[in-house]
């Protein structure tokens, strides 16, 4: 029971954060209809500038955990923001209206060129960083097993659930989040009623790779390690959970971040902890083959 | 809706150097953190390093080839309009005229095909890499059945070349089977996989089949690296026999009753001789799947997939059975992939779960996809460029893999279409009676 607890925290924490990467494919792909396959190299290069932010810090000795953190995320979501805006526009918008393939080929593309630009410029080594949040709350103390929520994981799924709100405000409410679904829903009939659709698919880029570099962060305080290859795993499992939550709704991609992340840790403790990206592939077959519009997206109509 | 054009005006200097210097100056924010700051290793801790000579001279090769990139742009758009004014030749006839361009050249490409190893017989490096593009460009015809001309999006080929190849190795390691026997039982159990694959994902519509067959390759090369007492694990199968002509070993000394090849022709032994064997093998399979895949689209089955490439709801409202359709396409791809599977298993002799990463499924389909979607041509061509750009690049070798990326990216950005996009109908309509009863085949 305890162990099974502690897994519900692990797998929580773990969800929380495919969840956010999540919501950047599920927002492209309602937006222009393509798998944004750099999307995963994305958050991989988020967490390589986190690492780099932590040791300038480190160099500094700032010493005041909260202001550290602070910092590291204004750094990050910049700059992997300015990436997710230049791979819009180099890799993907001259392709605007050309054949489905031609942008997924150019994202991966794009996806294997970024994770050699990350190889190259900052070594194929694993990087490591030591610990910024250690312990947490004894949540329960069993004599032979203690149930404890790390500071980091409390982190984690507190910042998650603030930016979920954030985020979905911003979607219903501001005149982005308007502009940003109408493009979703047409984007001819947007632009001729005066919607700049090119500005509005840049800044939903820029949104995604944003909470994508939340992720990073929180992968970097979390584990403490990053190399370049994060980004592939973390980045099928992010676009698993954005088809299991229904692609194209924003929170069918948290809710299946969840499920993956709980699916993913349940499996690891209590089956066999070496098949536990074939349970989340499965799980995703399984889905698609039951219920192809995902769990909360609309099921898709088409006219002839 | 017709297009509206609008003329371009042209660029002022100084709209160009803002342009340029707009370039940098976002080349500089993406620079700063990867090339700018780096992390290295000082003493058991991170310590961080500054490089900004280098992110210097990316930014002003960023300002200088965005001016480079533009004003050739420019100059090339104006070149083209020009010369379309001026020529007076229709699309059609200049479409008829590529298409007689490219039967050409595939001819002089299998003239060349065919002296290649006569010429190069005492160069290894350059046989051996005439192999690998002619196993991509194998692969990349058989995917092509799967995405170019049924237009089902396969992210995962590679599982089925995983199956061929580890179908080859065990029955050969394990139950002493030879080249020969191996092959067709290969190509059956690949088939299978892909109807086994195929079946409970007919449904899906383009992207979700795509992610799903991701995820079946990705379960394949799981199951592969830990399932240890099958497949050997992450070390993967080892010695695995190399195929013999017609029974005659390529080894230095015979077996007890066997001859050698070199004996029995008389010829001194030379390690050459099995690798010219082996690219002449892979050629015959890959001219086999050409002629076999050029057939089968003049045949009902080939005219159903792509007609349900284009349109599936109109096939279905034809009363087609789209999911015998989609099934053959399957079957078909992943029989070939699983051919070339095996033979790659019997050209290293020895095959590992590194062989069937994604990556090499993102290849394989950038072939097909660069190639032009459903030109058998554009394949060759395509498999030519992507396994040559990393061999010229070996001199720079860490850099092979960032310049394949970038050269798919260039190439999609500046053809989205593939190379040779032009797309000649399968199907003519005639005013003679044949076009009756070619219709009358195409159900």
């Amino acid at each position: 029971m305890a162990y099974a607890l502690q897994q519900l925290i692990n797998g929580l924490t773990l969800g929380a954060m495919y969840g956010l990467i999540a919501i950047g494919y599920t927002m492209v792909y309602g937006i222009i209809g393509m798998i944004n396959f750099a999307h995963g190299d994305i958050f991989m290069v988020s967490a390589f500038i986190a690492i780099t932010a932590f040791t300038i810090l480190a160099a500094a000795d700032v010493t005041s955990i909260p202001l550290a953190l602070t910092f590291v995320l204004i750094v990050s979501i910049f700059f992997t923001s300015a990436y997710g805006w230049a791979v819009e526009r180099t890799a993907y918008r001259p392709l605007r209206g050309s054949t489905r393939l031609a942008p997924l080929i150019s994202a991966i593309g794009m996806s294997i060129f970024l994770q050699n630009t990350v190889q190259l410029t900052q070594g194929a080594r694993v990087k490591p960083i030591p610990p910024v949040l250690e312990g947490g709350i004894v949540l329960w103390d069993n004599p032979t097993f203690t149930v404890q929520i790390g500071w980091s994981q409390l982190l984690i799924i507190v910042t998650t659930v603030i930016l979920m709100t954030g985020f979905t405000w911003m979607i219903t409410q501001t005149p982005f989040g308007r502009q940003q679904r109408a493009c979703e829903q047409d984007r001819t009939m947007a632009s001729l009623l005066g919607v700049n659709v090119d500005r509005t698919i840049s800044y939903t880029f820029m949104l995604g790779a944003a909470l994508a570099a939340v992720a990073g962060v929180m992968v970097t305080v979390y584990y403490g390690v990053v190399d370049f290859f994060i980004g592939f795993l973390a980045g099928i499992k992010a676009f698993t959970a954005a088809v299991l939550g229904g692609i194209g709704s924003l929170p069918g991609a948290m809710l299946g971040g969840l499920l993956i992340g709980l699916i993913e840790s349940f499996w690891a403790a209590y089956l066999w902890a070496e098949y536990k990206d074939v349970a989340t592939f499965s799980i995703l077959c399984l889905v698609l083959m039951l219920r192809p519009s995902g769990l909360l997206g609309r099921p898709e109509v088409e006219k002839v | 809706m017709s297009a509206v054009v609008f003329a371009r005006h042209a660029m002022t200097p100084a709209e160009r150097l803002r342009d340029a210097g707009w370039v940098a100056f976002v080349g500089l924010i993406l620079g700063v953190p990867l090339i700018g700051l780096t992390t290295v290793d000082v003493g058991g801790r991170l310590g961080v390093e500054t490089r900004f000579g280098l992110l210097a001279a990316f930014v002003a090769a960023a300002f200088a080839g965005r001016l480079a990139l533009r004003w050739g742009i420019d100059h090339m758009r104006n070149r083209k309009l020009a010369r379309e004014q001026a020529s007076t030749t229709t699309a059609a006839q200049r479409a008829h005229g590529a298409q007689r361009l490219v039967n050409i050249v595939g001819w002089v490409a299998l003239g060349a095909s065919i002296a290649l190893p006569i010429v190069y017989s005492d160069n290894r490096y350059v046989v051996d890499t005439a192999t690998t593009v002619l196993i991509y460009v194998m692969l990349g015809w058989g995917l092509n059945v799967v995405v170019g001309l049924a237009g089902l999006l396969d992210l995962g080929y590679v599982a089925f070349y995983a199956v061929g190849a580890y179908s080859y190795a065990l029955l050969s390691t394990q139950y002493g089977w030879g080249f020969w026997e191996a092959l067709p039982v290969s190509g059956a159990l690949a088939a299978s996989f892909g109807i086994l694959l195929g079946y409970p994902i007919l449904r899906l519509r383009g992207d979700y089949l795509a992610i799903v067959t991701l995820g079946f390759g990705e379960i394949i090369r799981v199951i592969l690296v830990n399932w240890t007492e099958f497949s050997g694990g992450p070390n993967g199968i080892s010695s695995i026999p190399r195929p013999s002509f017609f029974g005659l070993e390529f080894t230095r000394r015979p077996a007890e009753g066997e001859q050698t090849f070199a004996g029995f022709f008389g010829l001194d032994f030379s390690a050459m001789h099995r690798l010219i064997f082996l690219y002449y093998l892979i050629l015959v399979l890959a001219l086999l799947t050409h002629v076999f895949v050029s057939r089968l689209r003049k045949l009902p089955v080939g005219r159903a997939w792509e007609a349900l490439r284009e349109d599936e709801i109109a096939c279905q409202a034809m009363g087609m059975n789209t999911t015998n359709i989609k099934l053959s396409a399957f079957a078909i791809g992943a029989m070939l992939g699983g051919f070339a599977g095996v033979f790659f298993a019997a050209r290293q002799g020895f095959i590992s779960p590194e062989s069937f990463t994604f990556t090499e499924s993102a290849i394989i389909l950038a072939i097909v996809v660069l190639g032009g979607m459903g030109s058998q041509m554009g394949v060759v061509l395509a498999a030519t460029l992507l396994v040559l750009i990393p061999e010229f690049g070996r001199n720079f070798s860490e850099y092979r893999m960032l310049l394949f990326g970038a050269a798919m990216v260039l190439i999609m950005v500046w053809k989205p279409g593939g190379l040779l996009s032009h797309r000649e109908p399968t199907v003519r309509l005639q005013a003679t009676g044949a076009a009756a009863s070619d219709k009358e085949g195409a159900r």
